[in-house]
């Protein structure tokens, strides 16, 4: 498809010398000097075009060139307008004439000119004039020229107003509310463009006016909406296609242009009125009393009411039943925007939205219709008195549990939950336990949706499911496998002939192992926070580790976990930390073997047990008991590095009295031996097969830790010195099997000599390893004790004491 | 609102670097947003347009990746069809949406819905609250149309010399931006007259 052939047109383009550039120029302006513009012309066009274009710098035409492709914008071939149009858009317009645009005929200028003129705008007072004339040409409402002169309208003006509604008034308003009022609701229900009844006679008998007709055929009963076809089209029909296109956006902000100050009272008036009129009657005569934004709402009301009806129709081609979808999502939130606004259209609304979603509720296919749905009961149904249950048991449970490949449903559906989540997190109670359904649009498309998850996931973070929540977090490799291997088994048949020999298939269906994949693909939280035949699962799931899917999946948690713990840390809960440091030390062993995930999970637990112990101190102490246990273990050494050498570091800072005033000689003590040993066992043996030396770094970490505990409990110190001096001995022979590097163990060996000076001076070293609080954290000026101005004063009032 | 439409190349290009992506058609629909800001008010129209460029880029390059890795995850082989097979191509073709956040590159969040045909991928971006629905299926429509009539199956760079054939494409079904919610019939008509354009 892309050739190589485009690729060096582009660059021919790019790189045209400038004396070819001027040679084609002025050849172009002969060209269009010509009475009769063929298709020659409209090739050199078309070039100039690519020549403009390709570049990213401006390239400024020959004044002469410039003014007669300008004219060409009025001329009666399209081609010309087009091209003229996009010409223009890529260079600048001539000087003098630029913000031109008080001209009296902007209307009557074709819709590849108002381009240009959109384009080209430099400021909001521009398209405000731009408005201006585009409004009083409907309200003039010419009736010469093609179908189409007035359709370009609306779409213009609703892109001003996308990015500028400051620049329609008032007045503005209500004329253009007036307009879409007649265009929805009063567009002619005959078919329009000439359509006969019937046969080869045309004559004036059979012209007799046929009426629209409904997708499956059906003669139309009521007013035109765009789910009316005929044979051809009037104008007005048109019109209605392209003022539904905008309505919904006109409705949401229409309050936000520029209100004059008689508008608010406008308001007042009319929200009593209407809302006492349509409390009385439902009949649409009743509207003609409102004012013009109030009738808007109310004819809007009707038409998304009809299109409702509308879409329930068994259409003919595929395309009306796309669009029928669509046309429902449309309604929905149109009601749910006027009933934003009119608080009273919610009892008239709300019996057509209930009954939509029995009738939708239960098929899939409508996921994305249920999600405006869904919206409204959000919105309304407090109002209402509605029970909102079956809507949620749908967003939460059937929609990420059935539906995570469906990108354009997991797109809206977390968009939903984003713009929602104050609101869910205070009505619906089941948000922050449906997190395990949740993350199956994460497992299975983890580039797409990360995104959304990093704005979602603190919101997800409760005390009660914390711990769950990170165990399932650690497991989304394994949960982005299982539904790979969910949705292979619902597509391939069961066995399938001379299968690449996978195990995981096979796995999948074995009933045995059913409970492990039925724990992954849990709908809710609450049932435990994982299970003990875990590494069962990592081994069924050992082959997988190499899928696409699941390597993307392992590259995003890192960051989720990042995110997890800075939302945890925050609420400072110290059980849950000390519990969520259990975890950290368990499942660092425990996790699915994709190369690197294990050393990235690593790095994130050992940044944040470092985080977490320096907030609280005292939980080294609370889980002495656990974390010895990890650092005493001298494999841990070797498969673990990262890890094992913060716990010794966090050991040594944080186990002493000044910590957590429950930190006994004892303790100490045994925490001392199990490290000594491990020290001494690395020391003297060759790395297990398989393993590295390991890293200077645990080495002196592990030294600096025995010599901070040695500092405090004084009786450790001659063990201390004793294993420091005899590992410069041994060290003195030259190379040793536990390093490879030599300037490494000039490192190690040099730290030791520093480490086994200082503990000569009992005292000191217990200062300088063990320091108080107000040395680690001095206060500077904001210690009143040492404050230079406290000084200051008492200086001065001593020498001013008389 | 559609921001832009855009027609791209999804796979390697041996003249650009890794994750670049080549544009072949764009389409910025109405005022520049910079007129908007503070930051760009005081912007020359040639900066302005270089922004605007450049914005347009990033829009590409973030589709191309999300192009890439999505094909990687669900990977898929990718069929080679030859002129005539469009609608073959259109039905084998991929597709999905990426959340542009507010700031890369537009000042507001936008939905970048793309749809990849083989090398080239073709790209909508809208305003998040936009119908989706609709959307989508108004860019396959564009993508059907651009298929034929600029017959992009075969080895042609008629996007780049046709350009004129997109715009008027889309100056009806996309008018300045604008989606349209067409039935049958309203296609129909309005895709006659693109038919009678493409015929001159």
């Amino acid at each position: 498809m892309y050739s190589h052939g485009a690729d060096s047109l582009i660059k021919q383009a790019r790189d045209i010398q400038e004396s070819e550039l001027q040679k084609f120029y002025s050849r172009l302006v002969k060209l269009l000097q010509g009475k009769e513009l063929g298709h020659e012309a409209v090739d050199s066009l078309q070039r100039l075009h690519l020549i403009l274009s390709a570049t990213k710098y401006t390239r400024t035409l020959p004044p002469e060139l410039q003014k007669r492709v300008q004219s060409l914008l009025s001329s009666p071939k399209e081609h010309f307008q087009v091209l003229s149009s996009a010409v223009l858009r890529e260079t600048l317009p001539l000087s003098g004439q630029e913000g031109n645009y008080n001209q009296e005929n902007i209307s009557q200028l074709n819709t590849h000119a108002a381009a240009l003129l959109l384009s080209q705008a430099g400021s909001r007072a521009d398209l405000s004039s731009l408005c201006a004339q585009l409004l009083r040409s409907l309200e003039s409402r010419q009736s010469e020229g093609p179908a189409h002169s007035l359709t370009h309208t609306l779409p213009i003006l609703n892109t001003i107003l996308t990015l500028s509604p400051e620049c329609l008034t008032a007045d503005h308003v209500t004329l253009l509310s007036k307009k879409l009022v007649d265009w929805l609701r009063y567009a002619s229900i005959t078919q329009g463009g000439g359509a006969s009844s019937g046969g080869f006679f045309t004559g004036p008998r059979s012209r007799q006016p046929v009426p629209t007709a409904e997708l499956d055929g059906a003669v139309s009963g009521d007013f035109f909406t765009v789910l009316c076809v005929g044979q051809g089209f009037t104008e007005d029909q048109w019109m209605n296609v392209y003022s539904f296109s905008m309505l919904r956006h006109w409705l949401l902000t229409y309050h936000s242009v520029s209100s004059g100050n008689g508008t608010a009272d406008i308001d007042d008036r009319s929200e009593v009125d209407g809302s006492v009129v349509s409390m009385v009657s439902a009949t649409s005569s009743s509207g003609r009393l409102l004012p013009p934004k109030e009738r808007l709402r109310e004819k809007s009301f009707q038409y998304c009411l009809r299109l409702i009806e509308q879409s329930d129709r068994k259409a003919h081609k595929k395309t009306d039943t796309d669009l029928q979808k669509a046309c429902l999502v449309e309604a929905v939130c149109i009601l749910d925007c006027v009933c934003e606004e009119d608080a009273s259209l919610v009892f008239r609304a709300f019996p057509c939205i209930k009954a939509l979603f029995g009738r939708l509720s239960s098929d899939l296919s409508f996921a994305r219709v249920l999600l405006p749905i869904a919206q409204f009961y959000l919105n309304h149904g407090e109002m209402a008195a509605v029970d909102c249950e079956s809507v949620w048991k749908l967003v939460f449970g059937r929609f990420p549990a059935e539906l995570f490949n469906d990108h354009f449903l997991a797109h809206e559906l977390l968009r939903f939950l984003r713009l929602n989540l104050k609101s869910l997190q205070h009505r619906v109670p089941q948000y922050t336990r449906s997190f395990p359904n949740l993350l199956k649009f994460l497992a299975w498309d983890s580039p797409a949706v990360v995104d959304d998850f990093v704005d979602l996931l603190p919101s997800l973070v409760t005390a009660g499911t914390a711990v769950e929540l990170l165990h399932t977090l650690l497991d989304l490799p394994c949960l982005s496998a299982t539904l790979v291997l969910q949705v292979r088994s619902t597509c391939l048949p069961i066995s399938e002939p001379g299968g690449r020999g996978l195990q995981s298939p096979d796995a999948y269906r074995n009933p045995s192992f059913r409970g492990l994949f039925l724990f992954l693909l849990r709908g809710d939280a609450g049932s435990g926070d994982t299970i003990d035949r875990l590494s069962t699962l990592h081994e069924l799931l050992a082959e997988t580790a190499d899928w696409p899917r699941v390597v993307q999946c392992a590259q995003t948690v890192p960051l989720l976990l990042h995110i997890f713990f800075n939302t945890v840390i925050t609420g400072a809960d110290e059980k849950l930390l000390s519990h969520l440091i259990l975890v950290m030390l368990e499942r660092s062993s425990l996790l699915l073997n994709i190369p690197e995930y294990s050393k990235e999970i690593h790095r994130v637990f050992s940044s944040h047990l470092l985080r977490f112990c320096k907030l609280r101190p005292s939980l080294v102490v609370d889980q002495s008991h656990e974390l010895l246990e990890f650092a005493g273990a001298t494999a841990n050494v070797y498969s673990k590095e990262e890890i094992y050498t913060h716990v010794v570091w966090v050991l040594g800072e944080y186990l002493s009295v000044s910590c957590d005033s429950r930190c006994s000689v004892g303790l100490i003590t045994s925490c001392f031996e199990a490290l000594e040993a491990v020290l001494f066992e690395i020391t003297s043996s060759v790395p297990p097969p398989g393993a590295d030396c390991p890293a200077p770094r645990v080495i002196t970490t592990l030294m600096s830790t025995l010599a901070k505990l040695a500092s405090r409990s004084h009786d450790l110190i001659p063990r201390v010195s004793l294993f420091l001096s005899k590992l410069r001995t041994l060290t003195r022979g030259g190379s040793v099997a536990w390093c490879s590097d030599e300037e490494d163990l000039v490192a190690i060996v040099t730290r030791g000599e520093e480490l086994w000076s200082l503990l000569k001076a009992p005292g000191v070293a217990q200062s300088v390893l063990t320091p108080p609080p107000h040395v680690t954290t001095p206060q500077w000026h904001r210690d009143t004790n040492v404050a230079m101005p406290l000084r200051l004063r008492a200086l001065t009032s001593l020498t001013h004491s008389q | 609102m559609v921001r832009c439409f855009l027609i791209h190349t999804v796979c390697p290009v041996s003249a650009l670097g890794a994750g670049e992506s080549r544009l072949l058609y764009s389409r910025l629909f109405g005022p520049d947003e910079g007129i908007f800001s503070d930051r760009e008010r005081g912007l020359s129209p040639e900066e302005r347009r270089l922004v605007q460029k450049e914005r347009v880029a990033v829009v590409a390059r973030q589709v191309r990746s999300a192009v890439s890795l999505s094909r990687e995850a669900s990977a898929r082989v990718l069929g080679e069809t030859v002129p005539g097979e469009e609608a073959l191509a259109l039905q084998e073709a991929d597709s999905g949406v990426v959340r542009l956040r507010a700031g890369d590159p537009f000042s507001e969040e936008m939905s970048a819905l793309w749809l990849g045909v083989q090398s080239l991928g073709f790209t909508l971006v809208c305003e998040p609250h936009e119908n989706l629905l609709l959307a989508e299926s108004t860019l396959r429509n564009l993508a059907r149309h651009c298929l034929e009539h600029l017959h992009m199956l075969g080895q042609g760079s008629e996007v780049l010399l046709r350009s004129n054939r997109v715009d008027a494409l889309l100056s009806r079904l996309l008018p300045h931006g604008q989606l349209l919610f067409l039935n049958h019939r309203f296609a129909q008509a309005l895709e006659k007259e693109v038919a009678a354009y493409m015929a001159k």
